[in-house]
């Protein structure tokens, strides 16, 4: 379905990935875990074209490194960033009308479909993005992802500053994605929900990838743990 | 003093609108590609040279259409093959490309049109008073320019606020990345919003070079001013271009008509000015006489109050 080999990518004079390789297959949730600053970020950057990259990346059996952004999401990978890039100045429906790649062929993913599953996005549908609370910001920048019909989705860190009851909504919005046959990139630093809902996981040190497992494995693993993660 | 009053009202709002038709091609391209461009007013030269000729062939009306269409074409030219290119290189290439640029087109213009003014006249059916207020006439290519320029505001707002184009536009003024990475095409919108804000200001060339005068010094003359009322409306605001383009134009209209002294106002509330200094010096100047140092006072008290502008976002 989707993997990368032999991974690298810079910015300006900085060497920062230096041979990541993973692959994500079919329905799957796999959890790209990591402390500050190991490049996780710069995974899903690289592979979305925005960070100068070599290496191999492949989507759906066809090599995708060299296409530019928009075409990359076009051939069905969505990204949502971990600053959430929500557009501030435009109503909630507005970004969500964006997430389409195409008023005239819509996805999967109807604007009904969204807010019947998020009655509160709903509620807020002519609301400034700007004036949404974290947690709805995070909802809408997955929804409005979705609403372009991706077929693997890679979401950095969308856990980040949420109180614990929406972490887990979160978990459950994210084990659903999977559920409807979309390929999923969990971007995490904590281990909350990747433990519970990833079918494999990779740790990732030093612009590398030093663990690859399921969960079950992980937790076997304690110098991972320690040496890589905790801090 | 009503027909001071009017006639300067009607003048700021040609005079500012025009300055917006300049102003809001600038104000985009800075906002979405970050790119100050030095050349903006080259493009509304050339509107007059490009209007100046095809006029010349084929009439006035059809020039209208035409000239802005083929500096548009240049901006998106100059986009695709140009800044571009050199947008790799940071934001210090780019303003000097632009810089370059401008001094290019002034050069070019001077070697196929010469360096005098050319014979760019307002057409023969519009060269009428349309009305005539308290003894002064109202010619009917003011009356042009108003349309004209209403008619350009109205249809931007519709395709900025009613059209999908318009959304993307506005999306990416915040997070032209986030636009990209969702499907659409990034930098061809650039390209096109290029292309439109040099059109724009090409086709404030059309309708001003006539009335103005079409010659290689015009670039420069109103360049200076179109930077004004970007950075006092706030640099990336469509809304403050618009208000600041009226704002600057009346305070530059309104100050053609006091021929009277900050001492003359302070005498009127009973202070006397009598300070023989340089002080006294700087109070006896006819505010008339600062017209042309106005709006650049303004720009730089705004810079050190409130370095956002009107209506700007940014706070770097
Ligand atoms: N725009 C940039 N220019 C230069 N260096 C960068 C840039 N962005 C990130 N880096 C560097 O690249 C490295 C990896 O950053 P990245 O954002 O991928 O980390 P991360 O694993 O996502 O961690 P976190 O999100 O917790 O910061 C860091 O050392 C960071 O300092
Ligand atoms: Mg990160």
């Amino acid at each position: 379905m989707f993997s990368v080999n032999n991974l690298h990518a810079y910015y300006g004079q900085s060497h920062i990935l230096r041979g990541v390789e993973f692959s994500v297959g079919p329905g799957e949730i796999v959890s790209l875990l990591g402390r500050n600053g190991v490049g996780r970020s710069t995974t899903c950057k690289a592979i979305m074209g925005l960070v100068k990259h070599k290496g191999s990346i492949k989507f759906k059996g066809e090599e995708v490194g060299r296409d530019k952004p928009h075409i990359i999401a076009r051939k069905g990978i969505g990204y949502v960033p971990e600053d959430r890039s929500i557009f501030p100045t435009l109503t909630v429906q507005q970004n969500l009308e964006l997430g389409m790649k195409s008023v005239k062929k819509p996805g999967k993913w109807t604007l009904d479909d969204v807010y019947r599953q998020f009655p509160r996005l709903q509620e807020r549908c002519n609301v400034c993005g700007g004036h949404l609370s974290g947690g709805e910001q995070q909802m809408l920048t997955i929804c409005r992802s979705l609403m372009g019909d991706p077929d693997f989705i890679m979401i950095d860190e969308p856990t980040e500053g949420l109180a614990p009851q929406m972490v887990e909504t979160m978990g459950e919005l994210i084990a659903r994605i999977a559920k409807s046959g979309i390929s999923v990139l969990l971007v995490e630093q904590k281990l909350t929900i990747a433990l519970a809902i990833s079918h494999r996981m990779y740790v990732m040190g030093h612009g590398q990838i030093v663990f690859e497992g399921t969960p079950g494995e992980f937790e076997k693993n304690q110098t991972v743990r320690k040496e890589w993660l905790e801090v | 003093m009503s027909e001071f009053i009017i006639f300067s009202l009607l003048n700021t709002l040609i005079y500012g609108l025009l300055l917006f038709m300049l102003s809001s091609g600038l104000t985009l391209i800075f906002g979405l590609m970050n790119v100050l461009n030095f050349a903006h007013a080259s493009f509304y030269m050339l509107g007059a040279y490009f209007a100046y000729q095809v006029s010349l062939k084929v009439g006035f009306i059809p020039a209208l259409f035409l000239a802005p269409l083929g500096v548009a074409v240049v901006g998106m030219l100059v986009e695709r093959y140009g800044l571009r290119r050199v947008h790799a290189h940071g934001h210090v290439a780019e303003l000097l490309f632009t810089f370059g640029l401008f001094f290019l087109l002034d050069e070019l213009v001077v070697l196929i049109w010469g360096r005098n003014p050319v014979d760019y006249q307002i057409p023969a059916f519009l060269d009428f008073p349309l009305f005539t207020l308290f003894n002064s006439d109202f010619s009917a290519y003011r009356g042009f320019m108003l349309v004209v320029s209403i008619a350009m505001f109205i249809s931007m707002y519709l395709v900025i606020n009613r059209t999908r184009i318009g959304l993307i536009i506005q999306a990416s003024l915040t997070h032209a990345e986030m636009v990209n990475v969702l499907g659409h095409n990034v930098p061809s919108v650039f390209m096109y919003v290029f292309g439109a804000g040099a059109g724009l200001a090409g086709l404030a060339g059309v309708i001003g070079g006539n009335y103005l005068v079409t010659e290689p010094g015009m670039a420069q003359a109103l360049g200076p001013i179109v930077f004004v009322v970007i950075v006092v409306g706030g640099m990336g605001s469509l809304t403050g271009a618009f208000v600041s383009s009226l704002l600057l134009a009346g305070l530059q209209t309104f100050a053609v008509g006091m021929e009277f002294s900050l001492a003359d106002l302070f005498m009127k509330f009973g202070v006397n000015v009598q300070s023989d200094g340089i002080i006294g010096d700087i109070l006896r100047i006819q505010i008339a006489n600062t017209r042309a140092m106005l709006p650049f006072l303004f720009m730089i008290i705004m810079l050190i109050f409130r370095p956002k502008g009107l209506l700007g976002v940014r706070e770097e």
